[in-house]
This record gives C-alpha cells, structure tokens and sequence, in this order.
C-alpha cells in the first residue's frame, strides 16, 4: 500500500473516532435529558430538575469536546480528500452544507440557554432548550448519516463528462432507504451508550451510597431506556442492516462473516480467527445454517462466499472487519442480557439492593463505547475498497498534493492534541461526578 | 446561478469575519484591557453567549463553499494543508480555552486557558489575513487545478511562493490590527468601567497604525496583482466600496475618542465588511487566480451541477431565515452592558466566569 494513502487513511480514522465518542453520548444524552426534563415539569418534581440539570453539565462538557473534534472533520474532506472532494461534491456537498445551515446554528444558539440559562428561563422554556438542543444534535447525526449512507449505497445522481458525480434527485439522497436504517441503528446505539452511562453512575452512587434518590432515578432511567434501545438496536434496524448488506454488499457480508465458500445452508460463526492466507477460519463455534436464515428467511439460502469475487474486489483488512463486527454484535447480545435482567429486578423492586447487579451496571460503561465504535469500523471497512460503493475506489481519492510526511506531520499534531484533550475530558467529568446531581447549578447569568 | 453562489458565500465569509472578528479581538485585547479575573471574566461574559453562534458561520460557509464550488474546496483545502490545520489546531485551542476556563477555580488553571485564549486569538487573525493574502496574490495552481504552498520559500512575492511572503505578512498584520480595534470596541460598548476605558483607548490608539496599514495594504495590492484593477476600471461603480471603507474608517477615528462606542463598531464593522466586499468584486469571477492565470480557478470552471445549485437556493434560504431569527433571539436577550456586580469575585465558585455556549 502506498504510505501516502495508508497515512491520509489512518488520519482520517483516527480523528473520527475520537470524534464519535462525545456526539455518541451527547445524541443520547440529548434524548434522556428530555425524557428527563419532561417528567420534571409535568410533576413538578426536583430531583428530576436536579437530575436533569446535572446530565446537562456532563453533556456540555462532551459538547464542547464534540464540537472542537468536530470540525476538523468537515475541513478533511477537502485537505486530506481533495480528489474524493471533487468527485462528490457535487452531491455530498448537499447533505453537509444543510448540516451547518440547519444544525449547526440551531444547536450553538439553543446549548448556553439550556446549560446556563436558568435564572432567565421559565420551565417551559427551559424545556423547549431542551427539546431545541435534542433537534439540532440529532439532525446533525441525520445529514452526517445521509452523506454516508450515499457513500454506501449511491442514489440520486448522475455522472458528468468530467467524471464527477451531481445531484439528480434531492428526494431520493434524503429518502434513501440506506440512510433511514442506517440512521435508526446508529442513533438507537447512541441512546444506549447514554442510557449505559446513565444507569453506570447511578449504579456508582448506590454502590458508594451517596445521592440515593439521585441515583435511583439514573438507574431507573438508564435501565428503562437501554431496554428499549438494546432490543432495537437488534431488530428492525440491525436486521434490517445486515439485509441491505447482503443485497447491495454481499462481498463484504462474507468478508464480515468470513464466508469464503458459497453454499447453501451456510453457518454463523460465533467465535474463530480468519485465516485470509489459506481462506479458512481456525477453532470455529458454529451455529450450522443460521447465516442463511438471518440473511434470507431460508435454512437452506445459497450464502456466496470470498471466494466467489475476485479479491481486488474484497475489503482490505477481512480479519479487522469480522472482528469488529463480532464484537460489536456479541455485545449487542449481552447488552439486551443485561438489560433485560436489571429490567426485571426493577420491576420486581429488588434492583437498587442488589450490589452484584449494580457492579454488573456499574462496569458495563466502556462496552457500548467500543460496540458503536466497532460498527463504524464495520461500516467504513466492509465499504472498502471503494470510498463511494462502486463507483470510486479509496486509491483514488486522497490529496495528491498532500505528501506523506505533511499528513503525518499533521496526523501526530492531532494525536497529541487529543491526549491532552482526552485527559482534560476525564478530569473534569469526573470532577462533576464527585460535585454530584445536588450541587449548586452553574448561575453565570 | 454560479454569481448567485460567489455572493452567497462571500456574504457568508464576511458575516463570519464581522461576528467572530470582535470575539477573537476580544481576545487580543484580553490581557491589556483586563487586570483582575473579576475584569477578565467580564469581557469573557460578553462574547460567552454569542461566540461559538458566531464561529458557525465559519463552518457553515465551509459547508456551503463544498456544496457550491466542489472543486475550489478541494484545490483549495488540499494547497493550504498545513496552514489549515494549523487554524484547526488553534481553533480547538481557544474553544478550551473559553469553555474550560471556568470549570475549576483555580489562579493557576485559569492563568493557563487565559494565555491559550489570547495566543489562539491573535494567531488566528493573523492566519486569516494571511490567507485572504494569498488568496489575492495567487498561487501556484498546475494545469490538473491542484496545487501545495509550504510554509514559506523566500519571502518574496514569486511564482514559487509560501503562504507567508511579505505580502502576506503585512495582510496578516493588517487583520491583527483591525480585528483588535474590531474587538476593542465591541468590548468598549459592552462592558462597564475600567475595562470600558482601556479598551476604548486601545481602539483610539490602534486607529493611525490601523489607517497607515490599510493604506500600504491597497497599494502594495495593486503592485503584488495589478490584474485587481480591472474589475474597477470595467465598472466604475465598484469606486463606492473603498469609498465606503475610507468613510468608515473616519467615523470610526471621529466617534471612538468621543466616547460614542457603538456608532464607532458598527463603523468597524463596515469597514471589516468594506474591505472583503472590494476583495471579492476584484476577484469575480475568479475564485482562486493562479500565479499561471490560464490556470485560475473561477465559479464557472469550479462549481457544483446546475440542479444541485437551484435544490441548495431553497434550503440554503430557509437555513438562512432560521438562523437569523436564532441571532436575533441571543442578541436581543443578551443585549446591554454586561453587569460586574454579577461576576464580583466573590460569587461561588461554581457560579462565576463566561457562560459557555458550547
């Protein structure tokens, strides 16, 4: 591989995942905080108002981590993808100018008078921030979607003489099928990494026995919430995922699933090591047939495997590929477990006793970090080798200008900023955590 | 409808220059103009709620110059590499530096964000100056309409430049200069005092530097690009924006001494604007010229399809109203001086400083 595109490759990357741990929680976040905000003024109660005003602080505090890590993100397109840039502008330009437009603003305007502006606001408009906040963080995660989702799964264009792409239909780039699934999946994954979160500290508190009424709400909240998102997550929009993968990728299915024989009835793999060198998987634990059941609703479904494309055609790295999407539904399988078990001991009142169960919730905080972050790593690596699926290779499409030393150059600035960031980040959070949900509110007005 | 883009976005570049030019002049002036935390957390208070609304119009003309010009974006971004990620740099610094300042209350740890805040400020002005300086002076764009630009070669103006020659130089310095008068007088009307007076002074200080340096800055412009001219010469009608600059930049020097803060900003403000509207009617309808001009970028060679253009004007149009109501909204509830008895220094520790906006 050439080290100019392995260096452009791993700057993107890089920077988008640490990127997506802060919007992960804050698109959450943003959801719980209403759900919060909402049962406080309709009852009038203030430890909902408590509790909501203190995943307000957590959240800014992500925000502006969000934010900062953000933008370099919108400028890469053009500096470190400027051949891709030109190739899709013309259509992909849409979904990312409408982000400033119509999220951007909304979101900078609405956060300070949500995070700071209670002595000005009543609780109706305290509320209504609230809400404004959750739309403009979740319209952002749209049109972010929308324009990946165009990358997997090309519509609504045409191709000029130049061999760029421009928009034919707006309808069908903001209405692609991709893109609604794959929006509901992600931001069903960013609920659960809030609701995890939530229940994680909660659980904290009762297990360190402080904010007792506090925390009960947290982890009744988070456990409600994670319940619901954990199983959709699964289904519809996992499965109905996968099935847009099987249909539209069915080379990267395989590579997922490290299928290199086509046949019928074909096996999921639970646990095993792919040998791409002699096309085969080590120490397998099968479940015999249910990949053709998964994918087509068949026992007996024909399942192609690698080895019927060629394998200029396959995704880079097959073994990175099966395993971040191994972890990531593994995961999502015990998150339901989870779930599903503090959801009963809730309703059977025995939850905010059971010190074991608290542990359980209490450790379970980094898993949904690492799921979301390795289903976008299945997302962007089962694309490849295209950038745009089909119609515009990965080679193809990093700044030729840019040489490898500049974009390394650059890549280790960004990988120090962001230790320091990231330290910054732990330090406060934690800080607001030991200041806990009955301190004094933040009064800068 | 590839004119109606270039104004759009040059409209929106202004708008970002003007609205997040006092907030980062603010900047500048922070430690001149503010003694005692009680003073800094005041001018901080000032820009807190309007600040990061205010650095949104640089990431949505971003978006929307990728929308509209695809290839000038990706030229573009790509030649300037280190230099943008340089500003990127400094624009996670100077986030932090606001929004983290006022976390913990401790001299040590404030002393620190308050030196990032001024130092990422200052630089960015001088980064966005520069880069509306190369932008004019051209660069070395290939036939392929690509092209890099290192840091600096020789420091002359030449067909193998660096983003910093001593043209460039001196539109860094320039912008220094007005986005701290810019902010100096935002800072003079909406705070109280002490601070009020030193930044005042500030602003009455900078304005001969600021007229001298505007003055060069025109001139060697005509020397490093005589091809700026033309425009002006095939419509004279262009004659009424460095008039229009000139007369700001009087009522600026007239009203500033007299203590009439506001008349004096808005003053600025028109004359920030003046000098990026006479840019861009230079330029039009090149976008990016070349130092090799067969190889100019301009909107026809640059933009995006004809229908993707016409689907952008309605929703760009929409986004457009909602987002002035937003301003309209924040402006108008945070408007007036900011009160110092709120942030004495003897507030809770958790109460005090700059509401973020983040």
């Amino acid at each position: 591989m050439d080290s100019a595109l392995l260096i452009h490759r791993l700057h993107f990357a890089f920077t988008v995942t640490f990127h997506y741990l802060f919007p992960q929680l804050t698109m959450g976040l943003a959801l719980l905080i209403v759900v919060l905000k909402t049962i406080a003024v309709r009852r009038n109660d203030s430890r909902y108002h408590d509790a909501s005003r203190f995943w307000a602080r957590i959240f800014g505090i992500n925000f502006v981590l969000g934010v900062v890590t953000g933008i370099p993100m919108e400028f890469q397109f053009g500096t470190n993808w400027s051949h891709f840039s030109r190739f899709a502008g013309g259509v992909i330009g849409q979904t990312l100018a409408m982000e400033g437009m119509f999220a951007f603003f909304l979101e900078s305007t609405f956060l300070g008078l949500f995070l700071y502006g209670g002595k000005r606001l009543s609780q109706t408009m305290q509320w209504w921030a609230a809400v404004a906040v959750f739309l403009g963080a979740w319209l952002s995660g749209f049109f972010i979607i929308a324009t990946d989702a165009w990358m997997q799964y090309p519509v609504g264009f045409t191709q000029g003489l130049d061999g760029s792409v421009q928009l034919a239909s707006f309808w069908q780039l903001v209405l692609s099928p991709w893109a609604w699934w794959q929006y509901a999946h992600n931001m069903s994954g960013a609920v659960i990494t809030g609701a995890f979160v939530m229940a994680s500290i909660g659980a904290y508190y009762l297990l360190s026995r402080q904010n007792v009424e506090h925390a009960r709400i947290f982890v009744r909240t988070g456990v409600i919430v994670g319940l619901i998102f954990a199983v959709l997550q699964l289904f519809p929009t996992g499965d109905r995922q996968g099935k847009m993968v099987a249909v539209h990728q069915p080379v990267t299915l395989a590579a997922m699933e490290a299928l290199f024989e086509s046949q019928p009835g074909a096996p999921l793999v639970l646990i095993g090591q792919p040998d791409v060198e002699k096309r085969r998987i080590d120490n397998p634990v099968v479940i015999p047939k249910m990949l053709s059941f998964l994918t087509y609703r068949r026992w007996n479904a024909e399942v192609p495997g690698l080895n019927s494309f060629p394998q200029e055609l396959w995704p880079y790295n097959v073994p990175l590929l099966y395993y971040s999407y191994h972890i990531m539904v593994g995961l999502g399988t015990i998150f339901i477990a989870i779930m599903v078990i503090a959801g009963y001991m809730l309703w059977r009142g025995k939850l905010y006793d059971s010190r074991w169960m608290l542990w359980v919730l209490l450790l379970s905080l980094p898993f949904p970090y690492i799921a979301n972050t390795a289903g976008w790593v299945t997302a962007e690596l089962g694309r490849q080798p295209w950038l745009v699926y089909g119609l515009f290779r990965t080679a193809d499409g990093y700044s030729r200008t840019v040489s490898a030393g500049n974009a390394l150059f650059t890549l280790l600035g960004f990988m120090g900023m962001y230790m320091v960031l990231g330290i910054l980040f732990l330090f406060l959070v934690r800080r607001e955590i030991d200041r806990g949900p009955a301190a004094e509110p933040d009064e800068a007005h | 409808m590839e004119t109606v883009w270039f104004i759009v976005v040059a409209v929106m570049l202004t708008a970002y220059v003007v609205l997040d030019g006092f907030d980062l002049g603010a900047g500048i002036i922070y430690p001149v103009a503010a003694r005692s935390d009680g003073e800094r957390r005041a001018i901080l208070r000032a820009i807190g709620p309007v600040w990061d609304g205010n650095e949104v119009w640089l990431l949505a003309a971003g978006g929307t110059l990728y929308f509209a010009f695809p290839q000038l974006y990706a030229s573009s971004f790509s030649g300037f590499y280190l230099p943008l990620m340089m500003v990127l740099w400094l624009l996670i610094l100077r986030a932090i530096g606001i929004e983290f300042r006022l976390h913990i209350p401790n001299p040590v740890w404030k002393s620190f964000y308050d030196a990032i805040f001024f130092l990422a400020s200052g630089l960015l002005a001088i980064f966005f100056g520069a880069a509306l300086g190369n932008v004019i002076r051209g660069v070395p764009l290939a036939a392929d309409g690509y092209f890099f630009e290192p840091l600096w070669t020789t420091w002359r103006v030449s067909d193998n430049p660096g983003i910093l020659d001593w043209y460039t130089v001196l539109t860094g310095v320039v912008a220094l200069v007005a986005l701290t008068t810019h902010g100096a007088l935002y800072v003079a009307v909406k705070t109280a005092g002490a601070v009020s007076q030193r930044a005042r002074a500030v602003a009455v200080m900078l304005w001969p530097v600021l007229f001298f340096l505007t003055v060069s800055s025109l001139v060697a412009t005509t020397f490093v690009r005589p091809a700026v001219l033309a425009n002006y010469k095939a419509h004279p009608i262009g004659i009424v924006i460095p008039v229009v600059v000139f007369a700001a930049l009087a009522t600026m020097i007239w009203a500033s001494p007299k203590g009439k803060e506001k008349l004096a900003f808005l003053a600025s403000a028109v004359f920030i604007a003046g000098m990026l509207v006479g840019a861009a009617f230079a330029l039009y309808p090149v976008v990016l010229p070349a130092r090799e001009p067969a190889y100019s970028l301009t909107i026809y060679n640059t933009a995006a399809g004809h229908h993707g253009l016409v689907v952008g004007l309605a929703w760009w149009t929409l986004g457009a109203v909602l987002a002035l109501g937003y301003f309209v909204l924040i402006y108008r509830m945070f408007g007036g001086k900011v009160n110092l008895d709120e942030v004495a220094p003897s507030t809770p520790a958790h109460a005090e400083g700059v509401r973020p906006t983040i």
